[in-house]
């Protein structure tokens, strides 16, 4: 069944056109990475897909239906969640708020119960913070749960954004560069998540630039370049393919690639 | 019992306490006036501290709601034939309701765009109040009935202290709830990263004026028990002195914090009293405190007290 | 016709002081990116200070000079005390500092001066002179030819010199302009210097024809802001138009529709424009990057 796809999307700011008709099909229960060089959209094609900008042509359908003009918040409702690039952390909040804030679609009551405590909030506030503390501690980060969020290391901060989008319990998480300035130990971690998200029936889209941590773990790979596909196709497919090498990977990038299909 | 002890009520316990206790300490009458005044202005200031410090917007057109609370209680029982309480309730839903209309468009703005669109919104009620002499007494005012309450007049500024401090820990504990509510978290996120929110499923444009309305209200109440305590109301309650005088309470006290929205009530109430005969000087003090806590003391009164506490401890 | 004709005067009168207004507010919008709410303080400086000094004893063009020389002092005074210390607040704070200012100005005024009204003796003399049925006064002209001069200056100054070239490299990039060796704090201290001196000749210019008191700064910081936004902030000729079409729409409003509303003009081009079009009419549209 196909989760996500695109049809043709673009956009162009200020006459570049920074993603000019891409198509992609993402399958449930995949692991789809996207790749390619500094420049070429990669997140610009996030930011399309999960609402934060409106493309100028094509269109994106979730889960069959149709969400090309949906608002990030609408799109979170209907399971589609991320991560952040340049770590968009609540930073004022414990550790433990930030994942709170993420089960905000599952919880029902309104501003006036809020005002009021009503019987229903804190039976809300003890069901989030139950569930939020599960999420915390999938990616390990239980023992930091009371911290400031802005007192925890940079890899940590990684693992809390996942947390938080964890929470909110999407069909389709797109993970904006997780390994980004993490150490190979980190990034092992990160690596085993992704593949227990995947064993829970969650889809990941991943945009990525760490070369074995993608051959590894994806499923397909889809290559950008200056906003367009240059190709997509299985890991081992698009490592040897001529004209990624020649873009993107370099001769010892694809080397890199090949050891960890190895 | 045990929510009472809940640590989430402790200021709206200690607020409550203090109501209670201050007056025995009061050797006149004047000073039920100077407290009631201090709760007045708490109620107000909380609410635009639920707005600015907690959800991280701004409003330096505040005054505005206060003036519609206030001329709702003149116009009311002067006009419509209303009853003051009545008129109250209705100063609220048309403070809400101005809320609504105002804020839908311009929650849009960020940072100093949604400054100055506040501001020029609180001028524009003003001008409407000083303008509009045929409802509201143009820029002399207006007197305001007394309130009456099952057939009792209430008036004396002992009276008025207990009305407006039991407001006023209401108030407190309202803002508490929210605070500790996925309403409150919302906000807060809302605050630190609007785009994070929004793709955790939060519609922010919705929450952001949810909250203007409730801070608006709360002015609203404000500005109703001010012009019922001081049976006389003119436009320079919904002016711009007024509006920066509500940050300036907020910012002192400290952002986000629900017992400095007292303390910031407290010091700029307070100080005008205390310096009646430097009347003069109220304008040019006003201006030097809100310069030098912005420059030099940000966070505000007691956001410091509590880091200098803590700090000692490491 | 005579009667349009006069509205349209006394709107470009009153609009070129709000376009002098606006375009001090962009002088240190653009080289600080700080709204300066004190702007209106200057003009108000200006006109105030002259009408005591003179009352002093000083002959009206020393009187004049002192005006602008004190006034340019405080503008300095206002980066130097309470801008720069506050370097990296959020926009929101500098802001509030600023109303801050001009609260405390405002105060001081009331106390150093008095709460009256004032006024100046004309440049020519008060007698109107009659153009096509409509009567101008003379110190119009002058408020109109001294706009137009001050801008002409400040545009060949901005465009001609190194110094002009130093504000614009400080407005487009501080870090990069500090790499090439602008000192951007002079820079800044500058702008506000020029933004005070400005707000200041506007104000000894115009209190012959509108009066001056200790309060009225804050009416015309929040009119120049208007006109500045509507200009598009950050665009001198912007700042410029701006100020004019305000002063026309308040002058043709007050003649047409109704006198009493004729301050909330300005506020509610405000909201317009703030609501409608962000960017101005000259500005350019932001794009954020996530």
């Amino acid at each position: 069944m196909i989760v996500l796809q695109t049809d043709r999307l673009a956009i162009s700011f200020g006459g570049v056109r920074a993603i000019d008709g891409v198509s992609l099909s993402i399958a449930a229960g995949q692991v789809f990475s996207i790749i390619g060089p500094n420049g070429s959209g990669k997140t610009t094609l996030f930011n399309l897909v999960s609402g934060l900008y409106t493309p100028n042509a094509g269109s994106i359908e979730l889960a069959g239906e149709t969400v090309t003009h949906l608002a990030p918040d609408q799109l979170a409702r209907r399971g589609l969640s991320r991560t952040f690039q340049n770590l968009q952390i609540f930073s004022r909040m414990s550790v433990l708020e930030n994942v709170m804030v993420g089960r905000h679609r599952h919880e029902r009551t309104g501003i006036l119960a809020d005002l009021l405590h009503w019987p229903t909030v804190p039976r809300q506030n003890k069901a989030t913070r139950e569930a939020a503390l599960i999420a915390l501690d999938r990616v390990g980060l239980s023992d930091s749960a009371d911290r400031a969020a802005g007192s925890l290391a940079y890899g940590a901060l990684k693992r809390l954004e996942i947390a938080r989008a964890l929470a909110s319990e999407p069909k389709v998480l797109l993970l904006d560069e997780p390994a980004a300035g993490c150490n190979p130990v980190e990034t092992e971690d990160i690596d085993r998540l992704i593949r227990s998200l995947v064993v829970d029936g969650i889809t990941v889209v991943l945009v990525e630039h760490d070369m074995r941590l993608v051959m590894n773990i994806s499923d397909r790979v889809h290559v950008l370049q200056s906003g367009r596909t240059l190709t997509e196709g299985t890991p081992e497919e698009v490592r040897s393919n001529p004209a990624v090498i020649e873009a993107y990977l370099g001769v010892h990038g694809s080397q890199e690639a090949g050891r960890a299909l190895d | 019992m045990r929510a009472l002890l809940d640590t989430r009520l402790l200021p709206a316990l200690a607020v409550a306490l203090i109501v209670i206790a201050l007056p025995w300490f009061f050797p006149s009458m004047y000073y039920y006036r100077i407290g009631a005044l201090v709760f007045i202005f708490a109620l107000a200031v909380v609410g635009l501290n639920l707005l600015m410090g907690f959800a991280g917007q701004v409003s330096l057109g505040h005054a505005g709601f206060l003036g519609i609370g206030a001329y709702a209680v003149a116009i009311g029982p002067t006009h419509l034939g209303m009853p003051s309480w009545l008129s109250l309730l209705a100063g609220a839903a048309v403070s809400g309701f101005v809320a609504f209309l105002v804020g839908r468009p311009i929650l849009r703005l960020k940072g100093h765009y949604l400054a100055v669109a506040t501001l020029g919104f609180g001028l524009l009620i003003a001008i409407v109040f000083t303008n509009e002499a045929g409802w509201t007494g143009g820029p002399d005012g207006m007197s305001v009935p007394r309130l009456v309450l099952f057939g009792w007049a209430v008036k004396g500024s002992d009276t008025w202290y207990w009305i407006s401090g039991g407001t006023c820990v209401v108030g407190f504990l309202l803002a508490l709830n929210l605070m500790h509510s996925p309403t409150g978290r919302a906000l807060q996120a809302i605050h630190d990263s609007e785009v994070a929110a929004q793709v955790l499923g939060i519609d922010v444009a919705s929450k952001k004026l949810a909250i203007f309305i409730v801070s608006a209200m709360y002015a609203s109440v404000a500005g109703s028990y001010l012009a019922l305590f001081n049976g006389h109301v003119t436009p320079e309650v919904a002016g711009f002195l007024r509006s920066i005088e509500l940050v300036a309470m907020v910012v002192l006290g400290g952002m986000g914090s629900i017992v400095g929205s007292l303390v910031g009530a407290v010091v700029l109430v307070v100080l005008p009293q205390a310096l009646t005969m430097f009347h003069e000087y109220e304008q040019a003090l006003l201006g030097l405190i809100v310069m030098v806590f912005m420059i030099f003391l940000r966070r505000g009164i007691v956001p410091s007290l509590a880091l200098l506490v803590a700090r000692p401890r490491k | 016709m005579a009667e349009l004709l006069q509205f349209v005067f006394s709107g470009l009168t009153v609009g070129a002081i709000y376009a002098l207004v606006a375009l001090g507010f962009t002088l240190i919008y653009k080289s600080s990116d700080i709204i300066n709410f004190a702007q209106g303080e200057f003009v108000m400086l200006g006109g105030m200070v002259t009408v005591f000094a003179a009352l002093a004893g000083m002959p009206l063009p020393v009187a004049a000079a002192v005006s602008v020389i004190a006034t340019t002092a405080t503008g300095l005074a206002l980066h130097r005390f309470a801008v720069a210390p506050a370097r990296g607040a959020t926009p929101v704070a500098l802001i509030m500092i600023t109303i801050g200012a001009s609260i405390f100005l405002r105060g001081v005024a009331q106390i150093v001066f008095d709460k009256r009204f004032h006024s100046l003796p004309s440049l020519f003399g008060n007698d109107p002179i009659k153009v096509g049925g409509a009567a101008i006064l003379p110190q119009s002209l002058v408020v109109l030819a001294c706009a137009a001069i001050i801008v002409v200056v400040l545009w060949l100054f901005i465009e001609r010199t190194m110094l002009g070239k130093a504000v614009i490299a400080t407005a487009a990039n501080r870090l990069a302009a500090r790499l090439i060796g602008v000192d951007t704090r002079r820079i800044v201290d500058f702008s506000f210097a020029v933004s005070a001196a400005i707000g200041a000749v506007a104000g000894i210019l115009i209190t012959p024809i509108a009066l001056t008191s200790y309060d009225a700064g804050t009416l015309l910081a929040l009119k120049g802001f208007a006109a500045a936004m509507l200009g598009g902030i950050g665009s001198a000729p912007g700042a410029v138009v701006g100020g004019l079409i305000i002063g026309m729409i308040e002058a043709l409003s007050a003649g047409y529709v109704s006198s009493n509303y004729k301050d909330a003009v300005a506020f509610l081009i405000i909201l317009a424009v703030l609501i409608f079009i962000p960017q101005g009419l000259f500005g350019r549209a932001k794009v954020e990057r996530v």
